[in-house]
């Protein structure tokens, strides 16, 4: 990378695609299949709760987690984009692009 | 009015509007459209992604297959949404930043090869034909049962239309007549799952009445209590409870997120963005479009689950409604009378059972054993159609682009006119209708299991080579196309060899480490990562300018004029 605005960009980005997936992970293949018969054992309404995050509460998830990168990546973009607009103005900053 | 007569109504007047939406986004001026007004809306984009991506599987099959498979349905569920977090995290941003035209585009550059390029083509062009023949025998399905016809000649009526739809020109290249698609087939799927829900629940929303109870109508009790007990009763597994090993639902949901990170023409959809944050509103919004269907299905399939066994069982033959001798004769049911006494068994035991029931044909036939009015019978028929065609418009895009594009002109013939290349694009279509439309006249399974095997080559192809050509910048041709190669031939191969080549060894004590063929892409993708890890650290690694590439597709900024798609 060319400068370390670009450096430390990149690491927050991965941070914030590994923490997402971790929880993707544990939503669908942690709840809605390797643990689903524990949690079959809860109940609410007509639906066993394994049963209902394996077959639509886990869809629901996804879609938040989407949305919550979509935030997370827009705020860091727009520290970025000031982070390099503030170099750009100081006569010996980091490498403008 | 007949249902006869409402489908035409409703499957002609669908066309006119997409026909229509098709000639008016191109009398406007095009080109200002999508390239110097910066691209599609991301709301807009993510409809057309929907629909492109709401196949024949999703819209047809899937729902009959959960009814069942109960629980064990989940992997469809769960693997065909469960993607989208993967495209968004991993693929889309990124690909859109790169900017280019077709996914060969983007292993042929970044791999800095003509052998990575070609081998990509090769997998695109495989992954797109296994998919568009479960887009024909869906299409089938639909024609053979409203114009009665044997499910042969229901295929090549879809032949000829999605040929027909394809070559049009453009059709797909215009996102509005997808968003169209979008509307039509998820209005079709709900009208019919909310009528029923009423009916059987009392709630309007499905989603709620799948866990709901059941009306004094229906002998109360909560939904899916009373279809545990009604299977069991006739010997069928527990609904809500899991029959197939914890390791091959887990293998299976996983090939099918892999995969739908790695589908060609669902990747191709994020170019036509303005920017790289559309991009990832676009897979955000494309799948809460695709939640609406995907969190409505699990309750279809409960629904009619119950009905058909309430409506069936221990019925008598000759007092079987219009539908069930309709769809008697495709021979997507049949009644033998093992016994004589004039009844229906419909048990699980093969030696008792009296009624098969073909899997694709439950959501099609779900409102009319709900005896639901003859035009939403004839909605669904619409939007099934809808379903099956926006598909495989883009697959057969990604299919002509990938032949006219990649491989004639950036690989072989350089020099290549455009009308040539429109040519040479129409002839890929055409043959690659023939050969899915003669695989479907006999499809070697239902609908949304062949649609599942693309997902796996899909899955152990493209997905490693993409992620690692972006989050690796050590990554070098050596090791993608040998990860490729490897992924892809090991995942065809085990397909092929159970499904095909020795079809009576296909049970769980054969499989390897218990996966099934639909799996075993899972396999294949680790396999694939594995190989290109090692092999590309042994070789030298990529040169400066490719390790820019990379650098500058990581960072957010400016990318790349939006291609229209």
């Amino acid at each position: 990378m060319t400068n370390e605005h670009a450096v430390s960009y990149w690491k927050s980005n991965i941070r914030i695609v590994l923490c997402l997936l971790c929880v993707w992970f544990v939503i669908s293949f942690g709840c809605g299949i390797l643990f689903v018969d524990a949690l079959d054992n809860i109940r609410f309404g007509g639906f066993k709760l394994g049963f209902w995050i394996a077959q639509q509460g886990s869809i629901f998830g996804f879609v938040i987690l989407i949305f919550i990168y979509i935030y997370l990546m827009d705020k860091l973009d727009q520290k970025y984009d000031q982070a390099m607009a503030a170099d750009s103005k100081r006569p010996k900053g980091g490498v403008a692009q | 009015m007949s249902v006869q007569l409402w489908t035409y109504l409703l499957v002609f007047g669908s066309f006119g509007l997409y026909i229509g939406i098709a000639i008016w986004t191109r009398a406007g001026s095009t080109k200002e459209f999508y390239i110097a007004g910066g691209g599609v809306s991301p709301i807009a984009n993510g409809m057309a992604t929907a629909a492109d991506w709401m196949s024949a599987a999703s819209f047809i099959s899937m729902a009959g297959l959960i009814s069942f498979l109960g629980r064990d349905g989940t992997f469809y569920l769960m693997g065909w949404t469960g993607g989208y977090v993967l495209l968004a995290l991993l693929l889309a941003p990124y690909l859109r930043k790169f900017g280019k035209f077709t996914v060969p585009d983007f292993i042929g550059d970044r791999y800095y090869s003509k052998t990575a390029r070609l081998i990509a083509v090769f997998c695109a062009i495989s992954i797109s034909l296994v998919y568009v023949i479960g887009q024909m025998n869906g299409a089938g399905i639909v024609f053979s049962r409203f114009l009665q016809v044997d499910i042969t000649t229901g295929v090549i009526i879809g032949m000829g239309i999605v040929f027909f739809y394809a070559v049009l020109g453009g059709m797909k290249g215009i996102t509005y007549t997808q968003v169209a698609q979008y509307c039509v087939l998820i209005f079709a799927f709900m009208v019919p799952a909310i009528f029923i829900s009423i009916m059987m629940t009392g709630h309007f929303i499905p989603q709620i009445g799948f866990g709901a109870e059941l009306t004094e109508a229906y002998g109360g009790g909560y939904l899916l209590d009373r279809l545990d007990g009604l299977s069991q009763e006739l010997g069928f597994a527990v609904y809500t409870e899991g029959q197939r090993s914890t390791q091959d639902v887990f293998f299976i949901t996983a090939a099918l997120m892999f995969g739908t990170a790695g589908l060609p023409h669902v990747i191709i959809r994020f170019f036509t963005v303005p920017n790289v944050r559309d991009a990832r509103k676009s897979a955000g919004y494309a799948l809460i479009f695709i939640a609406v269907l995907y969190t409505t299905a699990p309750a279809v399939a409960a629904f009619a689950r119950t009905n058909l066994i309430n409506t069936v069982n221990n019925a008598e033959y000759s007092m079987m409604p219009d539908w069930f001798s309709q769809w008697e004769t495709t021979r997507l049911i049949v009644f033998t009378d093992k016994n004589d006494d004039g009844r229906i068994q419909y048990v699980a035991d093969p030696a008792t059972n009296e009624l098969e029931v073909n899997r694709d044909i439950m959501v099609l036939a779900n409102p009319e054993i709900a005896g639901l009015p003859n035009w939403v019978v004839a909605l669904v028929a619409a939007g099934g159609l809808a379903a099956a065609l926006s598909t495989a418009a883009g697959l057969l895009l990604v299919i002509s682009t990938s032949v006219a594009h990649d491989f004639l002109k950036r690989t072989f013939m350089p020099k290549i006119t455009e009308k040539q290349e429109l040519l040479y694009a129409r002839i890929a279509i055409f043959l690659a209708v023939v050969v899915a439309g003669y695989v479907g006249i006999n499809p070697p399974a239902y609908v949304a299991q062949v649609v599942a095997f693309a997902f796996g080559l899909a899955a152990a192809s493209f997905f490693p080579a993409i992620a690692m050509g972006i989050f690796d910048k050590r990554m070098n041709k050596y090791g993608a196309i040998s990860g490729m190669i490897v992924g892809f031939s090991f995942t065809a191969l085990y397909i092929i060899y159970f499904r095909f080549i020795n079809p009576a060894a296909d049970n769980a004590s054969n499989w390897w480490f218990g996966i099934s063929p639909e799996g075993v892409g899972t396999l294949g993708t680790l396999a694939n990562l594995a190989v290109a890890y090692a092999v590309s650290h042994f070789t030298p690694e990529p040169p400066q300018e490719v390790q820019d590439i990379v650098e500058y597709i990581r960072l957010p900024g400016a990318a790349p004029d939006a291609v229209a798609h």
